[in-house]
């Protein structure tokens, strides 16, 4: 069954019709039917292409955690080649809130970082719904490390709703775990590539995302606090969350405005979730189009560029 | 408005300020309830004498009692855009702005100055809470920035107090890029072979934490401050759980290995100096005692040079 939006509603309508239609096609056929199957698939299009043009802050927040988007393991699973993921940070523990591994992008020896949200009941609690502890930015610092040493290319995907908040996470150290992780990313003399695939949520999300180049899809979201926790801090009412997601400036074409992402990857009719092979494939596509953009850069300039990116954001607004 | 407007009413209004009586000659300490006239608090560096509870300092009187003989350049901070998101929750982020300048008579949460500790160059910084929670915003991460650059171009190590609620949240994304950015200047004073000390005091969370506050060579904690990513109230509502007595103070991050140190106040001076000297390779104190124009001789009778020095400020 397919997970709807409370404001897809009028599109949920149309297609049910339309399955409904589809089975009885099934069952009995006629002219007649396919007809009206067809008119309204075309209206369902329709509604949906009116209802995605013009989406508020809040309902991209909504498509940005849609249960059906691709996940980074999606990513991972068709984008990357011979990928073999490493475990642990060798001080502590094993995070899988952030999936670090080596593979082969379009032939290309690469290294691989990223959230994984889960994508049901029981891997979103195997992957801590996607919320790092410090033993996953130390797990992805030691991965930068290795991708350092042996001339790899790093590619993140970000999508977690913030670093989690616990009490063995702050005795572990998880500011300092995610200080020295966007430490390493500045350090980088190969060129790294972040991708905002959903939920860009604040300093867990910025641990690997301090990138050469920052990629971001049409409905994701990056912010420095959460619709609602902005809300309850600031209106002091967590139910403002639409009013806070509006205020905090969060969608892609914001933070391309801000300067603070590089490029947009477009998203089908409808969402990443609608068409998670197409998303992909388009993904792979911004990937190699960034990293090619690093290609001639040697280690030194690598990291001058990253530099003075990051150094120029909010200078010229 | 005619120009009479313009250019008097300002005096006018400044005398009016000066004159208005300090609202609490009398300060509460928070963990005893005891009563403090606010100049002994002021002359015992804002720490409650009886309970030794660590009060908040302000900026200035941070900087004049770390400076030899209080004395420090006041260096400029970059201006910055004013308002980029165009903020608003139940206030205007303007209008927020404009209070917090009117409340501290800065424009806004990060001081810096440059003059010598003990005889040594140095270039430090402050981070206010009192101003809008020393909120970490453009302005504050380009000040921290200047801060380190300076210290860089003067060869001189970088101090830096902190207190901070964390990101500024009325500035969005662009709060969230000064964790980056401030990254980068720890990484100039690294490149440069320059000391990074940090001194956290209360309270100091959020995306601060998750960047510059984090990544000094040495940390230093004052002692009962609340230290930590993640807010106490937001952990709670997380796990349902009561947090462990002294959870994310001082104390509890040097037991687990987090902080270096938790420095009472009145010696902090003393161990800043001392570890600027050791990792700039500068002689110790004790050997270099500091050249006076008069014999210093006390009641004890105890001239040292290292006294003198300390009693200058």
């Amino acid at each position: 069954m397919k997970a709807y939006l409370d404001f897809e509603r009028p599109v949920a309508d149309l297609e049910g019709k339309v399955a409904e239609l589809k089975s009885i096609e099934e069952s009995e056929g006629g002219v007649a039917i396919a007809d009206e199957i067809n008119r309204l698939e075309a209206k369902a299009r329709q509604a949906l292409s009116d209802i995605y043009a013009k989406l508020t802050p809040w309902q991209k927040t909504q498509v940005a955690r849609h249960p059906g988007r691709p996940h980074t393991l999606d990513y991972v699973g068709q984008l990357i080649e011979e990928f073999t993921p490493l475990a642990g940070d060798r001080k502590y523990g094993n995070d899988k809130a952030i999936l670090a591994g080596l593979g082969r992008f379009r032939g290309k020896p690469v290294a691989v970082l990223g959230h994984e949200k889960g994508s049901d009941t029981e891997t979103r609690l195997n992957h801590n719904f996607g919320m790092a502890r410090p033993e996953g930015y130390r797990k992805a610092v030691r991965l930068m490390e290795l991708a350092e040493r042996f001339g790899l290319p790093v590619i993140a995907f970000v999508d977690t709703a913030g670093a989690y908040p616990g009490v063995g996470a702050e005795e572990r150290g998880q500011a300092e775990a995610i200080a020295r992780a966007t430490d390493a990313c500045l350090g980088l003399g190969v060129p790294n590539v972040a991708v905002i695939i959903g939920e860009g949520g604040s300093g867990g999300a910025i641990a690997v995302a301090t990138a050469n180049k920052v990629l971001m899809h049409e409905h994701a979201i990056y912010s420095v606090i959460s619709p609602e926790g902005a809300a309850s801090i600031l209106w002091h009412d967590s139910s403002r969350a639409a009013d806070a997601a509006t205020a905090l400036k969060l969608t892609a074409s914001d933070l391309q405005r801000f300067g603070v992402i590089d490029a947009i990857i477009g998203e089908p009719l409808g969402g990443a979730h609608r068409d998670p092979d197409r998303t992909v494939l388009e993904t792979g596509v911004a990937i190699d189009k960034a990293l090619a953009e690093c290609a001639d850069l040697d280690a030194d300039a690598i990291r001058r560029h990253r530099r003075e990116k990051f150094l120029a954001i909010g200078r010229s607004l | 408005m005619n120009w009479i407007n313009n250019v008097v009413r300002p005096k006018i209004q400044g005398i009016w300020r000066k004159r208005e009586v300090p609202e609490n000659l009398w300060v509460k300490c928070p963990e005893t309830g005891e009563m403090v006239f606010h100049r002994d608090l002021e002359a015992n560096l804002h720490v409650v004498p009886g309970s030794g509870y660590h009060m908040r300092m302000p900026s200035a009187a941070r900087l004049k009692h770390l400076f030899d003989n209080g004395e420090y350049v006041d260096l400029e901070t970059p201006e910055v855009p004013a308002d980029p998101l165009k903020f608003r929750d139940e206030r205007r982020y303007t209008e927020r702005l404009r209070a917090a300048r009117a409340k501290t008579d800065r424009s806004d949460a990060v001081r810096l100055g440059y003059g010598t500790l003990d005889g040594l160059p140095v270039t430090a910084a402050v981070q206010d809470f009192d101003f809008m929670g020393g909120s970490l915003g453009m302005a504050a991460g380009e000040a921290v920035i200047t801060g380190m650059e300076t210290a860089a171009q003067r060869q001189t190590p970088f101090i830096m107090f902190i207190s901070s609620g964390g990101a500024r949240m009325q500035e969005g994304i662009l709060s969230l890029m000064q964790m980056p950015r401030t990254t980068i200047g720890v990484q100039m004073l690294r490149e440069a072979g320059l000391p990074y000390l940090v001194v956290l005091t209360n309270p100091t969370t959020g995306g601060v934490t998750a960047s510059y506050a984090m990544l000094g060579d040495i940390q230093i904690a004052e002692p009962g401050a609340l230290i930590g990513f993640a807010g106490p109230r937001v952990i709670e509502q997380t796990i349902r759980e009561k947090l462990p007595p002294g959870f994310q103070r001082a104390e509890y991050l040097e037991k687990h290995g987090m902080v270096d140190m938790v420095v009472h106040r009145h010696d902090l001076r003393a161990t800043l100096s001392r570890l600027c000297r050791i990792m700039m390779q500068a002689p110790s104190l004790a050997e270099e005692p500091v050249v006076t124009a008069e014999p210093v001789v006390d009641e004890e009778g105890s001239g040292h040079g290292q006294i003198s020095a300390e009693a200058a400020d």
